[in-house]
Order: structure tokens, then C-alpha cells, then sequence
């Protein structure tokens, strides 16, 4: 629900902005290599701390000064992990419950964007801000009548509760709209001339021709649920019913902190996340940019 | 402008492809925004029923708590330290990431890593740099002859530690937003700079800032509200701690709701919350607009 709102906007192609200086050309190169990879490392020192800690016993762990790497990395601490905490069912949980939120995205927010976009009818314009006005509402602040709400469906420690209150989407039905809006309207009219239902349309022709924005609305819905933290903590108690998030938190509550075993549950939570990163990169920076550009 | 039976027709049609958004949006966003009105006004056991009526003794009691003062303050205090180094360190590595180099995507990639990275991953892997004898943090600082404090056990400090890591979960959204915003930036507007005499710093101060000012407003709001929802790096590091230094407005909430079982006073405190989320918002709104007024 912390989607962001405003106009989305194509970003242009690339253009370097780089200030000539009268030095070689290779030393400026190398300069650049060097500088992008020292602060690349930085950046992503806490992650990659967390990949060292994990191959390292507790023991080399606690010794000073603290080790960068492991003397004998070893899987021992994953096979903790495994043995510690139901971390395949915490995964499971989250696949699921993510995936059904993408599913119910894309279901609500194609239907939506169509009406917004294709279909003409009075009051259209009122119904589309009563749908970004759900922008600036924060979640927070309706979680104490939301938790009173599934606890009386006695949805507590359920999938359903844990997806079905996320499965509509204002900033993905505003992303879906942009892109349908791309579609030539002579399309339309050829469909509607050749008898095709407005249903039929939607079907055949502006889902087929949409796959780019619905890829980025999907890969938007599985992070932002996978990576829920608040909601399932409280309407979950069962242990079989948390999702990684909560679950791996847990270990930071017990009596001695082994931070190998964190460490290593932390890697396992975020390697999913990770490879949609590195395969979803151009869907996530294309959601991430809409709405930013440009007003 | 009367009603004809064909305009009530299209009305139905586009709700009919509306209804699964509207229902939802309905029973999870709307009425729980109007229930935490209306609880706001009453007193409530810990069931959540309702005893009496309280009228605005919970804002009178929220006006003269000590506790929620305190809790602004270190909200705004958590706004401050967070917001404006996080879309400066954004911009900074936007800008290396600007250039047009081999394999540059990599680097991207690396730094924008922490997109995908959940707020409770972020906050175990930076629970374990905070530590006080293991961690790295401090014996880095150890290295160039500073004693680093106790992060999460001192109240001045641990405020700082909750937005160290929050700047650092929230960085790879700001670069994306600022590296597409300096992609929009007309390579003509750097040649006649050039022309100008403008080098370094001052073509960065003159041209680059300026011209991606909607970026860094539109992360103005955007980082301000996820600071002000900022639930999880709270709950693991410092659980509020020590003595309320952390207690956030919506740390709050959760601590009044589902800890001490005072929903009517919780649901005063996010009344407060949805209040200054929406100003935030039409703040936005109304800058936006004026800019594509006077375009």
C-alpha cells in the first residue's frame, strides 16, 4: 500500500553526462572501473557480510578482529537452519500466499484498467481518483480495523487472510492503464465491427499485447507480499503458518543469538528476491520510474 | 444532464469490470479507514468491543500524553536523519552510475540490490554491523581511532542506527528513480553548458540538480511517507527501545493496539498518522500540477 502515486511517464533511452578532462583516456577508464567497484562493494557489503558469516562456525565468528572470510566455509550452518526452523514451509507459505496476491493483481487490476481505459461511461473519471485516492491511505493506519476484521472471518493464522485484503491495486491498475492506453484504437473498433464481445477483446487482444506492464505489475505484487513483515506477524500465531519473513525473525528472539544460523536463514530468504532482481531488473525500474520522471 | 438507459447500461457494464476492486478496496481500505474514526471515539476492551462513548477524550489524552510527544519527535527525528542523506547518497551514486561504460549494468544492479531486499533481511544484517563486539562497524571505526558508541543500547544513537538501516534498504529505490530522472536530462543542455565555461561542481549544482528536481521532490514525499510506515527495522533492532527513543508514531500504534490493548487510543494515534500521510500527498499533488501548469 506505499506505492507511489503521481503520472507515469516512458523513461528516454540512455545518455552518459560525463565532464571531459584533458587526462588519457585509458587512466580516466580505469579510474571508473575502480571507483563503480569499490562503492558497488560498499553498497553491498551488508549482503555479502551476511554470505560470509553464514559459511563461517560460530566460533571463527566471534574472534577478533572480525574475519572477512570464512578460514573453512562449511554448508554446516544452512543444515542448522534447516534442522532449527520449518524453513521450507516458511518458503512455501510465502510462495503461496504471494502468488496468489500476483494472480489476484493481475485479475482485478486488467479488469479495472479496461473499464479505465477502453470502456466510456459517466463517472468514470470519479471512480478512477475514489481508486488512486487509496494511494494515500498508509496501510498502518487501518491495520487495528483490518485485524478486527479477519479475526472475526477467523481468517488468523490462514492463507486467505494473509492475501486476500492485498489482492487489489491502485498503483498496478494505473500501470495497466498506462500501457493499455498504448493499444491503437482502430483495434477496438475493428474487434467491435467484427461482433467481438468488450470481454472478448480484453481477452484476446489487450492481455496478448500487454505482457511487459502485467510482467511488471506481477514481479511488483510478489515483492512487495514476499517481503511483508507487519501483517503476517500479527495475524499469525501457528508456526506452521508463518512466512519467512516473521519466521526468520524469530531466530533473532532466541535465548543465544547464533549469528551463523541468522545469517545463513537471512541468505535463504533473499536469495528469491535476489534472482527476481537480476531477472526482473527492466520490469522492477520500469514500475519504479512511473510516476517519478515526470509530473 | 439526465440519466438515459443507455447511460446507466455503460455505467453498469464498467462496473461490473470495477466490482472486484471496488469490493475490495471497500472492505479493506475504505470502511477500516472510517472504523478507525469511529474507534478513535470510543473506549474498547481488549476483544475490541465497544464500551462507551468517549468523544475526543482519546486527542485530549493524545495532546497531553508525554509519551506521544515524545513519539513525534522521534518520528520527525527518524524523518530527518533518514530523508534528505538517503536522496543525496541516492543522487551521488546515480551520478557514477550515469556513464556510459562496458558492463555498467552490473553495477547498477549491485547497487540497486537493495530493492529487493526486505526490511526484516536489512535489519538482521545490519543487527549483526551494530553489534558492539563482533560486529564490523565499530572495529572499522576502531581502525581510524574512533570508540564507537553502544548503536542500540544508547537513546541518541539508536535513533541514528534505525535510520542507518533504513537508508541504506531505501537506497536502491532513490538511485533507480534519480539515475532514470538524469537519463531524461537532454545531452544538448550539458554541450551548451560546456560551451558556458560550466565544469565539475558547477555543472552539477547548475544543471544536473535542477534538472532532476521532480525526481528528488517526488523522493521527498515518497521516502518522508515510508519512513513515517516504517514498522519492521524498529520492531528488530530496538523494539522502540531504549526508553521510547525509537517508539515511532506508527511503533506506537502497534505498541498501544496489540500490546497494551487500548485499540480506541491506538486508533487516535492513527487518525494522526492517515492525517499526515495525506497532507504529504496533496502537498505533492499540488506541486505537480503547478509544474504542468506552467509547461
Amino acid at each position: 500500500m506505499s506505492d507511489g502515486g503521481g503520472t507515469a511517464i516512458a523513461v528516454s533511452r540512455p545518455r552518459a553526462a560525463s565532464v571531459s578532462r584533458p587526462r588519457p583516456f585509458a587512466v580516466r577508464k580505469a579510474g571508473a572501473y575502480l571507483l563503480l567497484a569499490v562503492v558497488a562493494i560498499l553498497v553491498a557489503f551488508p549482503l555479502l557480510i551476511a554470505l560470509s558469516y553464514s559459511l563461517m562456525s560460530e566460533s571463527d565468528i566471534v574472534t577478533f578482529p572480525p574475519p572477512l572470510f570464512p578460514a573453512h566455509p562449511s554448508l554446516d550452518n544452512y543444515e542448522k537452519v534447516i534442522a532449527t526452523i520449518p524453513i521450507g514451509r516458511y518458503l512455501l507459505n510465502s510462495f503461496i500466499v504471494s502468488a496468489a496476491v500476483v494472480v489476484g493483481h493481475l485479475v482485478t487490476a486488467s479488469l479495472a484498467a479496461y473499464a479505465f481505459s477502453f470502456l466510456v461511461f459517466r463517472g468514470r473519471n470519479l471512480l478512477f481518483f475514489v481508486f488512486l485516492s487509496t494511494l494515500m491511505i498508509p496501510w498502518e493506519a487501518t491495520i487495528i480495523p483490518n485485524y478486527m476484521t479477519i479475526r472475526s472471518l477467523g481468517w488468523l493464522d490462514s492463507y486467505q487472510g494473509l492475501a486476500v485484503p492485498f489482492m487489489a491495486t491502485a498503483f498496478g491498475t494505473f500501470l495497466l492503464r498506462q500501457a493499455f492506453m498504448q493499444i491503437p484504437r482502430e483495434l477496438w473498433d475493428a474487434a467491435r465491427i467484427d461482433g467481438a464481445s468488450s470481454f472478448r477483446f480484453l481477452r484476446a487482444v489487450v492481455i496478448p499485447l500487454s505482457r511487459p506492464a502485467l510482467g511488471t505489475v506481477a514481479i511488483y505484487g510478489f515483492l512487495s507480499t514476499y517481503n511483508q513483515y507487519f501483517w503476517p506477524l500479527l495475524i499469525t500465531n501457528q508456526t506452521l503458518m508463518r512466512t519467512t519473513q516473521v519466521g526468520i525473525a524469530q531466530l533473532r528472539f532466541e535465548e543465544s543469538l547464533r549469528w551463523g544460523l541468522v545469517m545463513a536463514g537471512v541468505i535463504m530468504v533473499a536469495v528469491p528476491t535476489l534472482a527476481l532482481l537480476v531477472l526482473g531488473q527492466r520490469q522492477l525500474i520500469r514500475g519504479l520510474t512511473a510516476g517519478a520522471v515526470k509530473g | 444532464m439526465r440519466w438515459t438507459g443507455r447511460d446507466l447500461r455503460s455505467l453498469a457494464i464498467g462496473l461490473a469490470y470495477l466490482a472486484p476492486s471496488l469490493v475490495l478496496f471497500a472492505v479493506f481500505v475504505f470502511i477500516p479507514l472510517g472504523r478507525t474514526f469511529y474507534l478513535s471515539l470510543y473506549n474498547t476492551r481488549a476483544t475490541g468491543a465497544f464500551t462507551t462513548f468517549n468523544g475526543l477524550d482519546h486527542y485530549v489524552d493524545l495532546v497531553t500524553s508525554a509519551t506521544f510527544r515524545s513519539g513525534l519527535v522521534a518520528t520527525g527525528l527518524f524523518a530527518i536523519y533518514t530523508v534528505p542523506i538517503g536522496i543525496a547518497l541516492g543522487l551521488l551514486l546515480a551520478v557514477l552510475l550515469n556513464q556510459r561504460l562496458r558492463g555498467i549494468s552490473v553495477f547498477r544492479t549491485m547497487m540497486a540490490s537493495t530493492i529487493a531486499i526486505s526490511a526484516a533481511v536489512g535489519a538482521l544484517l545490519w543487527l549483526l554491523l551494530f553489534n558492539p563486539s563482533i560486529g564490523l562497524l565499530n572495529y572499522v571505526l576502531s581502525l581510524i581511532g574512533v570508540r564507537g558508541p553502544e548503536w542500540l543500547i544508547q537513546p541518541a544513537i539508536a535513533i541514528i542506527a534505525v535510520s542507518i538501516t533504513t537508508i541504506w534498504l531505501t537506497l536502491g529505490t532513490n538511485i533507480i528513480v534519480l539515475l532514470a530522472g538524469l537519463q531524461g536530462i537532454p545531452e544538448e543542455i550539458y554541450e551548451a553548458a560546456r560551451l558556458d565555461g560550466a565544469r565539475g561542481v558547477r555543472m552539477f549544482t547548475r544543471i544536473t540538480v535542477p534538472m532532476v528536481s521532480p525526481s528528488l521532490f517526488f523522493l521527498l514525499v515518497v521516502d518522508t511517507v515510508a519512513v513515517l510506515q516504517a514498522f519492521t527495522q524498529i520492531h528488530l533492532l530496538t523494539r522502540g527501545g531504549p526508553v521510547d527513543a525509537t517508539r515511532t508514531l506508527v511503533y506506537g500504534i502497534y505498541l498501544d493496539a496489540f500490546q497494551n490493548f487500548q485499540f480506541g487510543f491506538a486508533s487516535a494515534e492513527s487518525v494522526v498518522l492517515f492525517a499526515l500521510v495525506l497532507a504529504l500527498t496533496i502537498i505533492q499533488f499540488r506541486v505537480v500540477e503547478r509544474r504542468v501548469h506552467y509547461q
